[in-house]
């Protein structure tokens, strides 16, 4: 049995019935790094000597390692966003994510591919390189956790964790067919996550199947004292969800997600989707979201005008990458003129303008108010649903470079994902099909706030009665 | 849209050089998604409260108690520059 | 120079005294080395975020609350954003359009009596770190101590018209923040910073004049003197023909001159926009009262308590409020002496005189029991009014009680007339010129011989009976 392609379930019974070992798991998943991941380049890093897993607190996953995305701080270790001007950047602090991780015994294992600062939906704006799609090498694996979807997918990491402010969990996780849920804004601490945009950024598990994806929410969920946003609500056995029946279940379909834009034969595939949880006795209503279509346009003046902010922290002063000027305000200009790649100079120079003085109304409030807008869309649609679904990104995985140049198609490929993110609810995306040229393609659920339970229990019961998540790429 | 000198007072503003054929591109790109965000004025918003937190909370706060502090070799094996105990940058002019 | 009209403003800010920063759980004490009291919050490093001390909003509502300030139903926080390198995140956590306080005032002694200033608003916000700019070094040093230590700022209204005012303005603030004991107000430390606003137009005129912030402000004679100068040099430009620009202008205390700061590159564009990584605060009208509660006596009350309540006259009152440690000085005195003008007198006089260091009162070497033991001997008549102020020199200077000073420097009033005449016998003999004088009529001879016999007795003697003593003496060698 080739101990890398399990899931993190399935090893922990291993352990737990002392077949296997997590020094014998890990032996493994080198192996299987060393076979693929040259042709992939998924990790940044390996941080695997940290220390035996042997060794890690007795919690109930006795040393299971987890893929790290390069934006959530893991103390002593490199946490640079794939950014120049991260460079050389040791986190003196652990996110709360790893403490909790680390303290239920899962380890930082390895450090994942990333797009900068996670402004992108390709992992091609990564300044360590691109990461490949495992499923075809020239085509790009999504973003901007594409790193994590990429490893998890090609069975180089049991799991990993992602980040998700516009789609970057459950976009990546479609195109390379894996799990990939997006929480409610406030379930996970975004403490130690390096801030994009923070009233839409969530860290969220990318795994093998929707078990999976349960058990790793359980560790990582809850209120956490460093994290103001973070929710003050129990944190439930998110497994218990799994099994319930889910006939009857209201499935709204949002016409919306179905317009021009989508590529019919992921619409097919997602609609053949639909039809699965039909026969599995959910309740199927279309449903609107009039202003759903506005999501991007909102989208990307909230992100940008948040990550300008975020970002103008990077001035090479208390750490990274410094370039030395003629004086203060060169060094400035030049550290970050060298140390920012070209999207995200143009996201903070969309987010500057966007908050600039006579622009603020126009842009920054107006889209405000829209997202309140597209958040009372969902309110009224979850009066007659318990749940919706769509599609997850409008194509299957687009080849390299292909939308490199032209910023706003790139943009557009968000449009499913971005309004889950402004509305602050829990979306999830699991494997759904594949194209005829084999590419895979996922299918989004979208619950109410802190109702992933609504997310689990609907995408285990599809996971159960389909197979597409036991195919393998490589 | 947006014309050269805006980019420029723009980029002055976030701290970021530009060659020239950047300041050219970003003209022509961010003018095309500014074009784009357009569409936001049809949608009428008259008495639509701003939402900045999707998930609505408040009254967060902590008590006033220490926490632990870094030790000053921490901070400072991170900085470019060092001197003594402090952080190093070239004057900042004023006055 | 009268055609004109001056319009001041003041923004203060002030250091909370809380025990940990606004945001973070590092302490704020003053004075440790650099850089030992941070994280990664108070640094900005990547990652991190805020969540706010309650204390510090409370300090904050307490203060606007004591100021008669209204509290904002909803109380958020914004993002100011601009570059400078004591700025961890290149933007400071602040307030923009939601003050935690507005309105209110404070009364204050104008030329023409009392005044009220009001206040436009105050509001919360981080401390940044400090710059420090070595001598003949181009580079400048950074120690982020006191990044992220709350930051009241207080706004007031255009209604101050005098260098005085101003004066007497940043005076009251500061007496106000101390009894609510939010601050240590400490000047020195840079616990309390003021900038002041200034402008002038004709007499008469509605509009205000073009606006000069002045800023480096490190005393509140500072305040005083700049804003002096700052109005003559507005008058005489514009009596000139000249005209003013809006700008930015620093005090240099050694040239007592403003000059204009090197303008920044760019026009101030900060970007306000709503702090995503805070919630709101609203507070229940129940929380609000509690926190009035807990509003102490301030010092305009308690002046008029004094006035009334121990009947001393307003200046002394004034005076003796004008500190929060020196009323409380006077109060735990006069509770163990019940002669308040007496003890008004002491504390006021030499008391203040000798209290004179950074620390003032607080640190003073005679507590109120000593002195009010010192003030016992003087009314029993055991030492002379002007022996006493030397047993309080003593006292300041080795830490003594009043008794073991007085026994060691013998200066214990001398009521016996033996001794007494013996000492006028030897004034007399020793002084013939005077002597003669005297019985010339010359009445400042007398006054001499009274000084010759008192420095004898080291000034210990009763002075009146020294005087009808000596008169008896002379009357007898009268020629
Ligand atoms: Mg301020
Ligand atoms: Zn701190």
């Amino acid at each position: 049995m080739d101990l890398f392609r399990q899931t993190a379930h399935s090893l922990i019974r291993l352990i737990q019935e002392k077949k296997s070992s997590p020094s014998e798991i890990i032996a493994s998943l080198r192996q299987r790094i060393k076979a693929v991941d040259p042709s992939l380049h998924a990790y940044l890093s390996l941080d695997g000597e940290l220390q035996a897993p042997e060794s890690f607190p007795k919690g109930s996953f006795q040393g299971l390692p987890i893929g790290i995305k390069d934006n959530i701080c893991v103390k002593g270790r490199l946490t640079t966003c794939c950014s120049k001007i991260l460079e050389g950047f040791r986190s003196p602090y652990h996110a709360t994510v790893v403490r909790r991780l680390l303290a239920q015994g899962v380890f930082p294992f390895g450090r994942t591919n990333m797009d900068e600062f996670a402004f992108g939906s390709s992992t091609e704006t990564s300044c360590y390189g691109v990461t490949f799609n495992p499923w075809d090498r020239k085509r790009i694996p999504g973003g901007s956790s594409g790193g994590s979807a990429a490893a998890v997918a090609a069975d180089e990491a049991i799991w990993a964790l992602g980040s998700d402010t516009g789609g970057s969990i459950r976009q990546p996780a479609s195109l390379c067919s894996v799990v990939g849920l997006k929480p409610t804004y406030g379930r996970v601490s975004r403490y130690g996550l390096v801030a994009f945009a923070s009233s839409l950024d969530q860290i969220g598990p990318i795994t093998k199947d929707v078990e999976d994806a349960a058990l790793l929410l359980g560790v990582i969920a809850g209120r956490d004292e460093m994290d103001s946003t973070s929710a003050d609500l129990p944190v439930p056995d998110y497994r218990k969800a799994l099994k319930k029946e889910i006939r009857g279940i209201r499935l709204g379909v949002p016409k919306e997600h179905f317009e021009k834009g989508l590529d019919p034969e992921v619409e097919a595939i997602v609609r053949r989707g639909i039809d699965t949880l039909k026969q599995l006795g959910a309740e199927i209503k279309e449903v609107s979201l009039p202003h759903s279509p506005q999501a991007v346009a909102v989208y990307y003046i909230v992100a940008p005008a948040e990550a300008s902010s975020n970002l103008a922290r990077f001035d090479g002063v208390q750490y990274g990458y410094r370039e030395e000027g003629e004086d203060l305000l060169s060094t400035y200009s030049l550290t970050r003129k060298r140390g920012f790649g070209k999207e995200a100079k143009r996201r903070i120079m969309l987010g500057t303008y966007a908050l600039s003085s006579g622009y603020y109304d126009a842009y920054y409030l107006k889209a405000l108010k829209v997202r309140t807008l597209i958040k009372q869309d969902f309110d009224r649609a979850f009066r007659n649903c318990d749940c919706l679904a769509g599609p997850v990104s409008p194509t299957a995985a687009f080849r390299l470079g292909e939308k490199l140049e032209d910023p706003l198609t790139m943009y557009l490929s968000d449009i499913y994902t971005i309004p889950a993110n402004l509305a602050g609810i829990p979306a999830i995306s699991i494997p759904c099909g594949f194209t005829r040229s084999g590419l895979p393609v996922g299918i989004q659920f979208l619950a109410r706030p802190f109702a992933e339970e609504t997310l689990f229990q609907v995408a285990y019961a599809f996971e159960q009665n389909t197979d597409f998540h036991e195919r393998k790429p490589l | 849209m947006i014309n050269l000198e805006t980019v420029h007072y723009v980029a002055a503003l976030a701290r970021i050089r530009l060659e020239a054929e950047e300041s050219k591109a970003f003209t022509a790109q961010l003018s095309k998604i500014l074009s784009y965000f357009e569409s936001l004025k049809q949608i009428p918003t008259d008495n639509i409260e701003p939402t900045s937190h999707a998930i609505p909370m408040q009254n967060v706060f902590r008590p006033d108690a220490p926490k632990g502090s870094l030790s000053q070799e921490e901070v400072l094996a991170l900085a470019p520059k060092r001197r003594g105990g402090w952080i190093q940058v070239l004057r900042v002019i004023e006055t | 120079m009268s055609d004109y009209e001056p319009v001041i403003g003041l923004e203060v800010h002030v250091e909370l005294s809380t025990e940990t920063k606004v945001f973070c759980g590092c302490p704020t004490r003053f004075g440790a080395e650099p850089n030992t009291q941070t994280c990664p919050v108070c640094l900005g490093f990547p990652g991190s975020l805020p969540v706010l001390n309650r204390k510090a909003l409370e300090y904050g509502i307490k203060t606007a609350l004591a100021l008669h300030g209204t509290i904002s139903p909803l109380i958020k926080f914004d993002r100011k954003n601009y570059f400078y390198p004591d700025l961890p995140k290149n933007y400071q956590i602040s307030q923009y359009d939601l003050p935690l306080g507005r309105g209110g005032y404070i009364m204050v002694e104008g030329d023409t009596g009392k005044k009220k200033i009001r206040i436009h608003r105050v509001h919360l916000e981080e401390d940044t770190g400090k710059l420090i700019h070595p001598e003949a070094s181009p580079t400048s040093l950074l120690d982020f101590n006191r990044s992220g230590i709350p930051l009241l700022e207080i706004v007031s209204e255009p209604d101050i018209r005098t260098p005085d005012e101003a004066h007497a303005y940043a005076t009251a603030l500061k007496a106000n923040l101390e009894y609510l004991d939010v601050s240590d107000c400490n000047m020195e430390q840079g616990s309390l910073r003021c900038d002041t606003n200034v402008s002038v137009r004709k007499k008469g005129q509605e509009t205000f004049g073009t606006k000069v912030e002045i800023k480096n402000l490190n005393s509140f004679r500072a305040v005083k003197l700049s804003v002096q100068y700052e109005i003559d040099r507005q008058i005489r430009q514009l009596e000139a023909g000249g005209k003013l620009v809006q700008e930015t202008r620093l005090w240099d205390p050694a040239k007592n001159a403003t000059f204009p700061m090197r303008s920044k590159e760019y026009a101030h564009d900060y970007r306000y926009f709503p702090e995503p990584d805070l919630v709101p605060f609203v507070l229940s009208k129940g929380e609000i009262e509690a926190l009035r509660e807990t509003i102490p006596e301030l010092p305009e009350e308690r002046m008029e308590r004094f006035v009334k309540g121990y009947q001393l006259p307003p200046y002394d009152a004034k005076v003796l409020t004008s500190e929060k440690a020196l009323s409380d000085y006077f109060e735990a005195s006069v509770r163990l002496f019940s002669n308040p003008k007496q003890v008004a007198n002491w504390v006021i006089g030499p008391v203040l005189e000798h209290a004179k260091t950074p620390e003032g009162i607080a640190s003073f070497a005679v507590p109120p029991e000593r002195l009010v033991e010192l003030l016992r001997f003087l009314e029993s008549g055991k030492i002379t009014q002007l022996a006493a102020k030397q047993v309080l020199e003593e006292m300041v200077r080795t830490k003594e009680p009043a008794a073991a000073v007085i026994q060691r420097e013998n200066l214990s009033q001398i009521q016996d007339t033996g001794t007494l005449e013996h000492l006028i016998q030897e004034a007399i003999r020793e002084n013939p010129k005077t002597v003669a004088d005297y019985h010339q009529g010359k009445e400042n001879a007398m006054m001499y011989l009274i000084g010759q016999v008192m420095k004898k007795t080291k000034g210990s003697a009763n002075p009146k009976k020294v005087n009808v003593l000596l008169k008896e003496k002379l009357e007898e060698a009268k020629p």
